[in-house]
Formats: C-alpha cells, structure tokens, sequence
C-alpha cells in the first residue's frame, strides 16, 4: 500500500498547515485535554480521581481556570486565522444533505470542497460558541473571575445566576467535548489527516479525494513551494 | 424556662457520635447506619432575643475564629454579612406592624439552618467535604474541601462562605465538637434569655409549641414555628412572631428548597452528559467497524499528481 500517514513519501504533498497554526492548534489541543480531564473530575463523583492527575481538587479547582484562560487566547488565534475559510457557502447545505454519502465514504457523489466541509465548519462555529459561553460562564464560577467582573461591571452577582452560570458551564462543556469527540474520530477515520498537523503536509491524493476545491487552488495558484512534488 | 443543659463532666468520655453515624457523604456512597440516632435540633426564639451578639461572641470563641475588624456604616449586624469567620450573624429588621402601628425590632440570628435535605451536600463535588450525621448535624470535612463553592450554589439559605485565607469553605458546624460529648452549641450556652435552646428535635418542636401557644395569647396569632418542608425541615428551626411572612426576619426564605436548577445539574445533568459523551464515543467506534478507515487510494494520488503537471 503506497498510502503513507505521514504525508510524506513518494506522493505529492501539498501544504496544508503553517508551522504558526500547528504550535496554535496544539497550545489549545493539549488545554482541552487537560480542562476536559479537570472539569470532568469535579462533574461527576465517579471521576474524581482525574484530580490526582492534577494534584488533587484543590489544585483542579485554582489550576482549571487559568488553563481556560490560555484555551480562549489560543483560540482567538485559531479563530483570526480560520474563520475566513470557514464561512457558510451553498456547497455546505449540499454536503450536508448529502450526510449519508460522507459517513460511508462516498466521496464522488460530493461536490467538490474548499478547505474544509460543511461538518468542520460546524466543529469550527459550534466550538467558537461554547468556548465563549465556557469562557464568560466559566468567569463567574471562579472566584477572581468573579470579583473581576463584579468590579468592573459593578454589579453583584446574585446565587441564582451563579446556579444558572454552573449548570451552562457544564452543559457546554459536555457539548464540547462531543464535538471534540467527533473532530478526533473524523480525524482518525479519515486516514492521512494527521500529518496536518503534525509535519503541516497533507499528501496530494488526500488532497483530491477531499478537499478538491482547496487542492486546485493551491495547485493552481502556482504556489509551488507549497506543492512538493513526487519524487 | 427551659431546663439547662447541665456542665459537662471532666471524665474522659467516648464521642457519641462519628463517622459510622453518616447518612450523607458527598461525592461518595455509603451505607447509613441501620439506626438513626435520636435526631438534635436547635431552636431560635427570635420573639425572645435581645439582640445582644453575645452567641456571636460565643462562636468565635469556642471555635478559636477572629473577624476582622469592621467599618461602621449606620447598621446594627457586625460584620455586615456572615464571613467565613463569623459563621453566625444577628439581622436586624425594623418593621412597622400596620395592625398593631407598633415599631417592632425583629432580630434574627442567622446561620446554617443543618437542613434535613441539605443543598450544599448534594452540589460539592469532592468526596466526603460535607457530611451529614444521623442526628441532623450537617458538618464541613475541612481536610477534603477543595474550595470550589459548589456549596454556596447549592444552599437555600445562602450560608457556606470561602476563606480567602485557606479557600475553604466554613460555616456553623452546629458544634459538633460538643454536641458528640453531650453540650449544647456554644452559642445556646451563652444566649441570655434563652432564646437559643437546644435539645432532641421533638423536644424543641414541644418546646417551640409552648411559645408559639404563648405568643399567640399575647395577640401574635400567626406565630409559629419555621420547620420548612421543602428542604425536609431543618435541624436549627425558628419560633417566629409572624411565621407567615418570614421575609420580614432580613429576607428568611418563605419556602426553601433545592434550587431546580442545581437538582438538574447536579441530579439527571450528570448522568446524561456522560451519557451523551459515551454514546458519541460509541458512535464513533461503531461507525469505523462497520465503515472501516476512510483511506485515499492511489488513483486519488495519481490525479492529484496529474493535476499538479497539467497547472505547473
């Protein structure tokens, strides 16, 4: 099989990632991880032991919040870089009515797509909500947070709006985390995804088979030191 | 008046209650004991008190607490709210009574009410930081608190307060400390007038009849006693002179209970978030074993190759 994972190899390879976007993506890959594994371990009784990952719940409860705080910043970056190439267009609305196609591979009854498809658009927008729903929900559960925007806003918070603030917090990071599930599921069932990320390449044939539009561009557009050539 | 708890004797005696009489462990599950101990109860006769802050006092000093020292800004509670060193606080209400024109003072002394259904148990998430005895005693594990205020969220009654100091979360412990060999809270023992007594809940709930029967013969006929259902009653109960308007008494809760919106959290938002996260997984497993891995073939490459000589 001359499929390689790692983009290299005797395939043309295209540039899909810049080595800014990768440190990027990874700086809030690895703080999802751990406010995944930290805010689990005080969301359910039975997953208290992921605080010993931590040092404990104390340290879940003062350290959680400042990861959070390192997640929104990478995201904003990921964010300015993105956001324009995933605004809605009409191929989408095809894309996703034809949804039973994508998860059975068959990839010749889709339109051709830009550099992303409709479903990464949905993981890029619905994880740009919740991070900001998170974030602000978030503020309020902690307590410099708390007396952050208590001060600056002057305003006191009452109890109930904090019980509101909890169970937003925790409803949104459950969706998050789905919707983080189903971003590392595509990217393990779509093989040859990876290297995106990791090395920045993706190989040409990936390329073809998924991102068409995207790969004519970049062909196209004569960025040849964008396109490695095949040896 | 109410028979005094006689003084304590200087035998060395065993505790008569601890960690096998927990009915209620946070974050955890345990078996309760097969036998609930005779249940205590504190009762607060706001139509007796004085307002003397003398319990105050008392709190501070039998748990060893300092509170800073305050700023006075024309109102009678010292310090303004309850801290997480001043777990009981005097509320000073003035209230003119329109049937009677009389200008009553009603003073309050409020604190954790040791709540049969006790909210803040049921919201902390770490394991054994709040426990509940078979006596009624709602008590705070300091050891296991991680300082998250879960609890705040969780109370009807707006107590648990975070030290900024140690960011544990403190409130009355009805004295558990002295209540395990026998004594009565600290603040009971040093109320003046006996308006604080403490005793079995039946005891109290006899005793708080008495007074209620009293005041309702000095012409408050909606005197009563503050038990409230909604949290299953409570272990530190009120005789109130106007039992069917406790807001009057500095905004006591009408009908406490579990906020809706911390049972849905803290109760089925649990199980369907991990529900919903394991079903995604599933999904995800189940759908690369029927579908197995989306891979690019090599006519994919060719054409991409293809491609790229025909532009370049």
């Amino acid at each position: 099989m001359s499929m390689q994972n790692d983009g290299g190899g005797a395939h043309l390879r295209v540039r899909r990632y810049s080595g800014s976007a990768r440190v990027n993506h990874w700086i809030v890959a690895i703080s999802f991880v751990l406010l995944l594994l930290s805010g689990l371990s005080l969301f359910h009784p039975s997953l208290y032991w992921l605080s010993g990952l931590f040092g404990g719940g104390a340290t879940v409860r003062w350290l959680h919040p400042w990861i959070g705080v390192v997640l929104v910043v990478g995201f904003i970056g990921l964010f300015l870089r993105f956001f324009s190439q995933n605004l809605p267009e009409r191929t989408d609305w095809v894309w996703l009515a034809r949804i039973r196609h994508v998860l059975k591979g068959d990839e010749e009854y889709l339109p051709e797509i830009g550099k992303y498809n409709a479903g990464q658009k949905f993981v890029f927008w619905s994880q740009a909500i919740l991070v900001a729903v998170l974030f602000i929900t978030g503020l309020g559960l902690w307590e410099p947070g708390l007396a952050w925007i208590e001060k600056t806003f002057a305003f006191k918070a009452t109890i109930d709006q904090l019980r509101i603030a909890a169970l937003i917090h925790a409803s949104a990071a459950v969706l998050a985390i789905t919707i983080w599930i189903v971003h590392v599921y595509a990217a393990i069932w779509v093989r040859g995804t990876f290297s995106a990320m990791t090395r920045g390449f993706v190989t040409g044939g990936w390329g073809w088979r998924h991102h068409r539009k995207w790969l004519r561009k970049e062909v196209g557009e004569g960025q040849q030191s964008r396109v490695t050539p095949a040896e | 008046m109410f028979p005094a708890i006689p003084n304590p004797t200087t035998e060395k005696s065993a505790a008569r209650f601890g960690e096998k009489d927990m009915i209620r462990r946070s974050a955890s599950t345990i078996t309760p004991p097969a036998k609930r101990q005779t249940e205590v109860a504190k009762l607060i006769d706001v139509s007796k008190c004085i307002g003397c802050k003398a319990c105050q006092t008392a709190c501070l000093e039998w748990n060893q607490l300092t509170e800073d020292v305050g700023v006075n800004v024309g109102v009678y509670e010292n310090p303004h709210d309850l801290t997480a060193n001043s777990w009981t606080l005097m509320r000073y209400s003035e209230y003119e009574n329109p049937e009677s024109g009389n200008l009553e003072w009603l003073i309050r002394k409020d604190g954790c009410m040791h709540c049969e259904d006790p909210g803040c148990l049921k919201a902390c998430p770490a394991p054994g930081a709040i426990v509940q005895y078979s006596n009624g005693i709602v008590d705070f594990i300091h050891e296991n608190c991680i300082g998250c205020g879960y609890c705040i969220k969780g109370c009807p009654f707006n107590i648990p307060r975070i030290s900024k100091a140690d960011h544990k979360a403190y409130k009355c412990s009805l004295c558990s400390d002295r209540v395990a060999v026998g004594q009565g809270p600290a603040c009971q023992k040093a109320c003046p007038t006996q308006a604080i007594v403490f005793g079995t809940k039946d005891e109290m709930k006899a005793w708080a009849a008495k007074r209620v029967a009293d005041l309702k013969s000095r012409g408050f006929d909606k005197a009563g006693l503050y038990d409230p259902p909604g949290v299953q009653g409570t272990h530190v109960m009120y005789v109130l002179h106007h039992a069917d308007k406790p807001q009057l008494y500095a905004g006591l809760a009408e009908n406490p209970r579990i906020s809706p919106i911390v049972e849905a959290w803290k109760g089925v938002g649990k199980y369907a978030g991990l529900a919903l996260i394991g079903l995604t997984a599933a999904a995800g497993v189940i759908h690369h074993l029927l579908q197995g891995p989306n891979r690019v073939t090599p006519e994919d490459e060719e054409n991409a190759e293809k491609l790229a000589e025909g532009k370049s």
